[in-house]
C-alpha cells in the first residue's frame, strides 16, 4: 500500500481525446493503472484504444465507479474541469495543466472548501504507487517499488531523484508531484502528514525550490509532528530576485522565497540537506543506514 | 508582465479610482504641450518599468514652460540607474507629465495574490513612499491586512477596518472604502499579479489619490486579456526573454559564461546550481519544456549563443516522455545549423539514452560525454576555463 492512489484506483481522464490525454491514457493503462473511463464533452459515446468516453465527468463516475481523475484540460478551461470533477463525487483529482490564471486557483480553492476531495497539483507530473497505479506523465519504469516517500515541487529534478534511488535499489512508496504553481491543493505539510501516517513509508524525500513559504511552514510541521527522516533539497540557490524560473511559483518576491532561508529552516528542523541533486539518492542511502531502515 | 505607470493610472482611472491628471509624451515637444495644458507646477517623471526614479532624478518638478522643455530634453533618452535597474540601467524613451498637488499625508496600499492563504491580500500602511519590504522588516505592525474571500470580494467592512487603521478622517473614510473596492475589482477583473499604490497620498484638502500606481499582470491569464496585452512594451524586457517566448522556451538571462539547456523548471534550476557547485557560473535559465523538436532546439542554442559571454553549453535532460533519442537528433540538427562555436557537455538520462548517446557519438560534432549531473558541470567549467 501507499497514500492516496493503489491497485484500486479508478481513473478518469478529463481531456481524454487531445493528443497528451490520448498518449498519457495510453501510457498509464501500459503500466497497470485501471483507465476506466474518459470525458470530453461533445464525444461521449465513443472510446478510445477501449476506453469508453463520456460528455461529463458525472455520467464517467456513474456508469464507471471512477474514484479519481486526472486532467489534461489546456489552461482556459483547466480550472473548470477540476470543479466538475470535485462536483462529480471523485475523491482524487490529479491535474497536470501548466498555464491556469492563478486567480482561477483562487476561486477553486474556494470551491473545493469543504468538500471530501484532495486536489494534486496544478502544473505537477501526477502520482505514482509504483507498481500499483500511475496517474500522470512521469515514465514508469525509473519507479521500483519500496518504503521511501518522495514529494516535490518538481517534474523532471523527481525524476533525477526516483532514479537515482532505483539504481540504488531503494524503492518508492508513492511519489508525488505537488506542482509549480504558485497555489496548489496539495502542499509539503499536506504530503508529509500523508506519509507520516502511512505504515508502509519509512523515510521520505522532500524537493522544494525558490518561491513562496511552503517549505518553511513544512519544515514547522515536521519539526513537531514527524518522526521519520526527512532528506531535503531545494532548487534555485542561484536564482535572481524576482524573475519567474519557468514554474509560475517559481520565484523571489518581495524578499521571501529564497532557496537559502528554505534550507536553513529545514536544516534546523532536522531535515538532512542533500549537498547537491545529484546526491539525492546517495544522501537517502546513507540516513537509511545510519537508521538501521536499510532493507 | 509590467506595465508603465501611465498605463497603470490609466487602467485605474477606468475603474474610478482616483489618479492624478496626466498625458504621457514620446518627445520633448509633447512634453512641453502637455505640461502647458496641465499647469504649472506640474511633474514630469520618466516611464521605465523599474521603481526608485525619484531618488535617481527621474522624477522632476517644473514651474513653467521652459523647466518643463528642459527636464523632457534631460530625460528623453537617459539611461536611468536605480537599484531596481541594475547597474547597466533603462534608457527612458516615454514621459509622464503630470498635475502637481499639494500633500498632506502619503499612505500605502498594495494587494498581491498571498499563496498560503491562496487568496487575495490587500496590504495598507502608514508608512507610504518607502519600500514596503522594509516597513516588513523593520516595523511589520504598521502593516495592515486583510484577505479577499472570492465568494463576496473586498468587502466594505474590510475597507473600513483599513481606512479606520491608517487614522483616516471620518469624511475620509467613505472614499478610501470606494478606492479600495475599486481597486480589488480591477485585481481580480484584470487578472493581476500585483498592485501597489505607493504612495496612495491624502491631499490638503482631504482627497486621496493614487500618486504613484503600479501593475503587473499575471502572464497566465494574458490569453483572456487581449487589450492588456496590447500594453506590453517589448523595449523593457531582455530581447533574448522575448524571443524565447515567441519559441514556447523558458529564458533567463544571468551573468555567467556557462550557458545551460535543460528540460523542467526544477531540473533547470538545480543545473545552475550544480554549474555554481562546480566552480561556474550560470549564463542562462533555460527550459526546454516537454516537447523538443530540432525548432525548439535549434532555437534554444541561438538564444543561447547570442549571450557573447557564453564559453561554454552544459545541456543537461532527463527525458520521460521526451526521448533522448529524439532530443539528441535535436542537438546535433541544431549544433550544425547554428554553427557551434563553444565546448558542448551533453548528459542525458531516461527513455532511449543508448541511443541518445550513439547518435551524439556518430555525429562528428564535438560533444563532451558527461556520466551525470554533477559530471557534466563540472566538464562544463573546465571546458570553459580552457576557452578564456
Amino acid at each position: 500500500m501507499s497514500i492516496l492512489v493503489g491497485k484500486a484506483t479508478r481513473v478518469v481522464t478529463q481531456g481524454i481525446t487531445g493528443a497528451t490525454g490520448q498518449l498519457h491514457t495510453r501510457a498509464c493503462r501500459e503500466y497497470g493503472t485501471q483507465m476506466v473511463a474518459g470525458v470530453t464533452p461533445g464525444r461521449g459515446g465513443t472510446d478510445f484504444e477501449g476506453v469508453p468516453v463520456f460528455d461529463t465527468v458525472d455520467a464517467a463516475v456513474r456508469a464507471t465507479g471512477a474514484d479519481a481523475s486526472v486532467i489534461y484540460v489546456p489552461p482556459a478551461g483547466a480550472a473548470d474541469a477540476i470543479l466538475e470533477a470535485a462536483d462529480a463525487g471523485v475523491a482524487l483529482v490529479v491535474c497536470i495543466t501548466e498555464g491556469i490564471p492563478v486567480l482561477d486557483m483562487v476561486r477553486v480553492k474556494r470551491f473545493l472548501e469543504g468538500r471530501p476531495v484532495r486536489l494534486v497539483g496544478p502544473n505537477c507530473p501526477g502520482v505514482i504507487t509504483p507498481g500499483e497505479c500511475k496517474i500522470g506523465i512521469m515514465p514508469g519504469y525509473i519507479h521500483t517499488p519500496g518504503r521511501v516517500g518522495v514529494v516535490s515541487r518538481s517534474g523532471t529534478l523527481t525524476y533525477e531523484a526516483v532514479h537515482q534511488l532505483t539504481l540504488l535499489g531503494i524503492g518508492q512508496s508513492t511519489c508525488i508531484g505537488i506542482g509549480g504553481d504558485p497555489i496548489i491543493g496539495t502542499g509539503f505539510t499536506d504530503a508529509l502528514r500523508l506519509f507520516n501516517d502511512d505504515p508502509n513509508t519509512d523515510a521520505v524525500v522532500m524537493i522544494g525550490e525558490i518561491g513562496g513559504t511552503a517549505e518553511e511552514e513544512a519544515a514547522a510541521f515536521i519539526q513537531a509532528h514527524v518522526r521519520k527522516p526527512v532528506v531535503g533539497f531545494i532548487a534555485g540557490q542561484t536564482a535572481p530576485k524576482g524573475k519567474r524560473m519557468g514554474h509560475a511559483g517559481a520565484i523571489i518576491a518581495g524578499g521571501r522565497g529564497t532557496a537559502a532561508e528554505k534550507m536553513e529552516a529545514l536544516r534546523r528542523a532536522g531535515v538532512t540537506l542533500a549537498p547537491g541533486p545529484a546526491a539525492l539518492g546517495a544522501t537517502m542511502q546513507t540516513v537509511l543506514k545510519e537508521k538501521n531502515l536499510l532493507r | 508582465m509590467n506595465i508603465h505607470e501611465h498605463q497603470a493610472k490609466e487602467l485605474l482611472r477606468r475603474y474610478g479610482v482616483p489618479v492624478p491628471a496626466g498625458e504621457v509624451a514620446f518627445t520633448v515637444e509633447e512634453a512641453v504641450a502637455a505640461a502647458e495644458r496641465l499647469g504649472f507646477p506640474c511633474v514630469v517623471k520618466a516611464q521605465i518599468h523599474a521603481g526608485g526614479r525619484g531618488k535617481a532624478g527621474g522624477v522632476k518638478l517644473v514651474r513653467d514652460a521652459a523647466a518643463a522643455q528642459a527636464a523632457a530634453k534631460d530625460l528623453l533618452g537617459k539611461t536611468l540607474v536605480t537599484p531596481q535597474t541594475g547597474p547597466t540601467g533603462r534608457v527612458v524613451r516615454r514621459l509622464l507629465v503630470e498635475q502637481g498637488v499639494a500633500i498632506a499625508r502619503e499612505l500605502y496600499l498594495g494587494m498581491v495574490v498571498d499563496r498560503a492563504a491562496g487568496r487575495v491580500a490587500v496590504m495598507a500602511s502608514t508608512e507610504g513612499g518607502v519600500e514596503i519590504e522594509e516597513v516588513a522588516t523593520t516595523a511589520p505592525e504598521k502593516i495592515l491586512r486583510e484577505t479577499i474571500d472570492p465568494v463576496v470580494g473586498l468587502a466594505p467592512y474590510q475597507g473600513r477596518r483599513l481606512a479606520f487603521g491608517l487614522g483616516l478622517a471620518k469624511d475620509q473614510v467613505g472614499q478610501a472604502v470606494s478606492l479600495m473596492t475599486a481597486l480589488a475589482r480591477c485585481f481580480v477583473e484584470s487578472d493581476c499579479s500585483l498592485v501597489e499604490l505607493n504612495p496612495l497620498v491624502v491631499l490638503g484638502d482631504g482627497k486621496l489619490l493614487a500618486l504613484d500606481a503600479k501593475i503587473g499582470f499575471d502572464d497566465n491569464a494574458l490569453f483572456r486579456h487581449p487589450d492588456l496585452r496590447a500594453l506590453r512594451d517589448p523595449s523593457e524586457e531582455d530581447p533574448r526573454e522575448v524571443e524565447a517566448a515567441k519559441h514556447d522556451l523558458s529564458y533567463i538571462a544571468l551573468e555567467g559564461d556557462i550557458g545551460c539547456l535543460v528540460n523542467g523548471a526544477g531540473l533547470a534550476m538545480a543545473t545552475m546550481d550544480t554549474v555554481k557547485a562546480a566552480g561556474g557560473m550560470p549564463a542562462n535559465f533555460l527550459d526546454v519544456g516537454g516537447g523538443a523538436s530540432t525548432e525548439k532546439v535549434a532555437a534554444a542554442f541561438r538564444i543561447i549563443l547570442g549571450d557573447p559571454h557564453v564559453k561554454a553549453i552544459f545541456v543537461n535532460i532527463f527525458g520521460g516522455i521526451l526521448r533522448c533519442d529524439v532530443l539528441a537528433e535535436g542537438v546535433v540538427q541544431a549544433a550544425r545549423e547554428v554553427g557551434l562555436a563553444v565546448p558542448l557537455v551533453v548528459r542525458m538520462e531516461g527513455t532511449n539514452v543508448e541511443q541518445g548517446k550513439q547518435i551524439l557519438a556518430a555525429s562528428g560534432l564535438d560533444i563532451i560525454s558527461a556520466a551525470d549531473m554533477a559530471d557534466g558541470a563540472q566538464k562544463a567549467v573546465a571546458a570553459a576555463r580552457r576557452a578564456a
